[in-house]
C-alpha cells in the first residue's frame, strides 16, 4: 500500500465524454446564455471521469492520510487530542433550523450558544464571550481590534505598540500587525519566561498591550504572571491571552484571574472539535467587563427569559463573521464540556500535563531537555549529543513516520535550536506513550550506529523527503495541460 | 574564516563601514543555522531606520528571521539580486550584502570584532 507510486491527478485520468451523472432533459424553453460570448472564456478544463474512478481516487488519497484517528499525533502546540465521535452527532439536533429564521423560533440554538458562553466564562474567568471568530488567529485579530477600540475610546491614540515575547506563536505578531499595531519583540529570560526587566524597559505611554501564552510555547508555566500584569497595566496597556495552550490549565487556574483582559480559545484544540483538514475551527474571544462595549455585534443577550441577538451596540468593532460563527463547532465543543463537566475538564488537563512529563522524563538522558524542570502539557527536547553523529531534528521526525507516529512540531519554538515540541494530550494510553518513547530511544540508537539510515527516512511512505527548497523557491501550484 | 574587515552583531549580522555607508549582511554561521534560504524581504530605498530596527526579513525552509540594523539612517541601496537568487546568502554570505544604510549614527555597543564574534558563536553552541 505504501509503495513509492504516485497517484495520477484527476486531470490526468480524464477521458473526453466520461461522466458520473445525467442531468434530466430541459423541459422549459432554452434561453440565451446570460453571459455574453466574449466574456465566458470558454469551457473550463474540468476533468471528466466516471463515478467509480472518482471514488477510488479519493479513497486512495485517504489511505495515505494520517489523522488522530489513525495514530499518535504529538504535534506540539496543536493539541491533537482525540475527538469523541458523539460530538459529531450533536449538530444534527439542530439540522432543521435556518440561520435566517427568527430568533423566537431558534431559542434552542441560542440557548445552546448562551450555555457555551457561560461555560467558557466559568472556565476562563472572563465576563463575556463572542462566538463569532472562525479560528485562533481570527480570534487574535478580533481581540486586538477591541484593544484598539478601547484605547481610542479613551483618547489614547498614541498607544500603538503591541509587545510580544520572542517565544510567541507566529500568529501573535502577525495579528498585531494586521490590526495596525507596531510589534515590539522582547527577549525571553534564560529560564524561558518573560524577562521582567526587559518588559519594564519596554512599556511606556505608547504601549497598547502585551500578548502572552501561558503556559508559554516552551511548555512552561509563567509564574511571574501577576507581576507581568502589574507592569503592563501600570503602564496603561492591556493583557491579551493566547489560549493556544489552555489545555494545560483547564479547571486549575483561569486567565481572567491572572490579570488578562481579553483572550481567545481554540475550540478545535482544547475543546476537542476536529481541526486541520477536519475543521472548520472556532476561536471564541472572551473579555473582561471594561472591554464588553467593543465586542463584535450582534451580542447574544437575554431578556424576559428569552435569548436574542443585540445589534444595538454603538461602540462595537462590528461583525467579524457571517452569521454567528461556525455553529456546528460550537455544538461539538459544548457537548464535550457537558460530557466532561468541571471535574472532567480538570482531570483532562492534569492528565495532559502528566503525559507530557512522563515522556520528558523517559527521554531525558538520551535527548537533551532544554529546560529541565517540570513541564506543562508539552515538552521541548533537542537531539543533544546525537548531533555529533550528524543527526538533526528533521531526521528524527522523519524516522518517526516510519514507526507509525506523526512527528512532533519541529524547529519551534524559534528560540530553541533544533527544537522538537511534543504534546501527547490526555487522550493517549500509557501503552501508546511507551511505544512512542521506545521508538524515540530506538531512533537514538540508530543515530549512533548507522546515521545514514536516518538520513534516508522515511522509507515506508509514498514520498520520501519532499524537496522543501525547490518547493519554496519554484512552487508549481497549478496543473497545466501541456506540462 | 570570519573576515576581519568588518564588525559583527550578536544577532549574526555583519556590518561593513565605508565612509558614511554601512553595508549589512548575515554571517556564515547565520546562513548555516537557517538552512536553505528561499526568500529575502528587502527594505525600501529611502526608508529611515533606527538602530535595533528590523530592516529586512530572511526566510529559510526552517524559519523566518528578522535582520536588524545597528546603523541608523536612510536605506540607500538594497541587493536586488537576492529577489531572484536568495541562495546567494547561503553560497557567499560575506560577499552579498542585504542593504546599505547612509548612517547618522552607529550603535557601537552592539558591534563586536570577528574574533569576539567567533568566541560568541562558540559559547552559544
Amino acid at each position: 500500500m505504501n509503495s513509492r507510486s504516485t497517484i495520477p491527478l484527476l486531470f490526468e485520468r480524464s477521458r473526453k465524454g466520461r461522466k458520473a451523472f445525467d442531468l434530466p432533459p430541459i423541459d422549459v424553453p432554452k434561453t440565451e446564455h446570460p453571459i455574453p460570448a466574449g466574456l465566458t472564456g470558454g469551457e473550463p478544463p474540468l476533468p471528466e471521469l466516471s463515478e467509480v474512478e472518482v471514488v477510488r481516487h479519493y479513497t486512495a488519497l485517504a489511505r495515505r492520510n494520517f489523522g488522530v484517528d489513525d495514530g499518535f499525533y504529538p504535534l506540539g502546540s496543536c493539541t491533537m487530542k482525540y475527538n469523541p465521535k458523539i460530538n459529531e452527532e450533536m449538530p444534527s439536533l439542530f439540522e432543521d433550523i435556518h440561520p435566517l429564521c427568527d430568533f423566537e423560533t431558534a431559542q434552542g440554538a441560542l440557548d445552546m450558544m448562551l450555555g457555551l458562553e457561560k461555560a467558557l466564562c466559568e472556565i476562563t474567568g472572563m465576563d463575556k464571550f463572542t462566538l463569532q471568530p472562525a479560528a485562533g488567529a481570527h480570534g487574535e485579530l478580533t481581540g486586538l481590534m477591541m484593544i484598539k477600540a478601547y484605547h481610542e475610546a479613551n483618547n489614547q491614540h498614541e498607544r500603538n505598540i503591541m509587545i510580544v515575547p520572542d517565544s510567541a506563536h507566529g500568529t501573535n505578531p502577525a495579528s498585531a500587525a494586521m490590526a495596525g499595531f507596531k510589534v515590539l519583540e522582547i527577549k525571553s529570560a534564560p529560564d524561558g519566561g518573560v524577562d521582567l526587566e526587559a518588559l519594564k524597559a519596554a512599556v511606556n505611554e505608547k504601549t497598547a498591550g502585551l500578548m502572552l501564552t501561558n503556559p508559554s510555547t516552551l511548555g512552561l508555566f509563567e509564574s511571574n504572571i501577576k507581576e507581568i500584569a502589574q507592569i503592563v497595566h501600570g503602564a496603561g496597556g492591556l493583557l491579551y491571552y493566547d489560549g493556544a495552550n489552555l489545555n494545560a490549565i483547564m479547571g486549575i487556574v483561569r486567565p481572567g484571574d491572572m490579570g488578562f483582559d481579553v483572550m481567545h480559545l481554540n475550540l478545535h484544540k482544547t475543546f476537542s472539535t476536529p481541526h486541520g483538514g477536519g475543521g472548520p475551527g472556532a476561536g471564541p474571544v472572551g473579555v473582561k467587563k471594561g472591554l464588553m462595549p467593543y465586542l463584535p455585534k450582534p451580542v447574544l443577550a437575554e431578556k424576559d427569559g428569552k435569548a436574542f441577538f443585540d445589534y444595538e451596540r454603538t461602540m462595537s468593532i462590528g461583525k467579524v463573521k457571517s452569521f454567528y460563527g461556525n455553529f456546528d463547532v460550537l455544538v461539538k465543543a459544548y457537548a464535550y464540556i457537558l460530557s466532561l463537566g468541571g471535574e472532567g475538564l480538570r482531570e483532562a488537563s492534569e492528565n495532559a500535563v502528566l503525559n507530557a512529563n512522563y515522556i520528558q522524563k523517559k527521554l531525558s538522558g538520551t535527548y537533551h531537555i532544554e529546560h529541565d524542570r517540570l513541564c506543562m502539557h508539552e515538552c521541548v527536547i533537542t537531539p543533544g549529543e546525537l548531533s555529533k553523529y550528524g543527526i538533526h531534528t528533521l531526521d528524527i521526525a522523519k524516522a518517526l513516520i516510519d514507526r507509525g507516529f506523526h512527528p512532533p512540531t519541529i524547529y519551534f519554538p524559534l528560540i530553541v535550536k533544533e527544537a522538537m515540541m511534543i504534546e501527547p494530550t490526555e487522550t493517549e494510553s500509557r501503552e501508546t506513550l511507551d511505544a512512542f518513547v521506545d521508538a524515540m530511544l530506538e531512533i537514538a540508537e540508530i543515530a549512533k550506529a548507522d546515521p545514514e539510515a536516518l538520513h534516508a527516512a522515511p522509507v515506508t511512505t509514498p514520498v520520501g523527503r519532499p524537496d522543501d527548497v525547490a518547493a519554496a523557491r519554484k512552487p508549481v501550484v497549478r496543473w497545466e495541460e501541456n506540462e | 574564516m570570519t573576515p576581519n574587515d568588518r564588525k559583527y552583531t550578536k544577532e549574526h549580522e555583519w556590518v561593513k563601514i565605508n565612509g558614511s555607508i554601512a553595508e549589512i549582511g548575515i554571517t556564515d554561521h547565520a546562513q548555516q543555522a537557517l538552512g536553505d534560504i528561499v526568500f529575502v524581504e528587502l527594505p525600501n530605498i529611502d526608508d529611515t531606520v533606527s538602530a535595533g530596527d528590523s530592516a529586512a526579513v530572511v526566510e529559510s525552509v526552517k524559519a523566518v528571521s528578522n535582520i536588524y540594523t545597528a546603523a541608523e539612517g536612510r536605506i540607500v541601496e538594497v541587493n536586488e539580486s537576492l529577489d531572484e537568487r536568495p541562495e546567494l546568502l547561503n553560497e557567499n554570505p560575506y560577499e552579498n550584502f542585504i542593504f546599505k544604510v547612509e548612517f547618522t549614527k552607529v550603535d557601537e555597543n552592539a558591534l563586536i570584532s570577528a574574533e569576539e564574534y567567533d568566541a560568541f558563536v562558540e559559547s552559544e553552541a
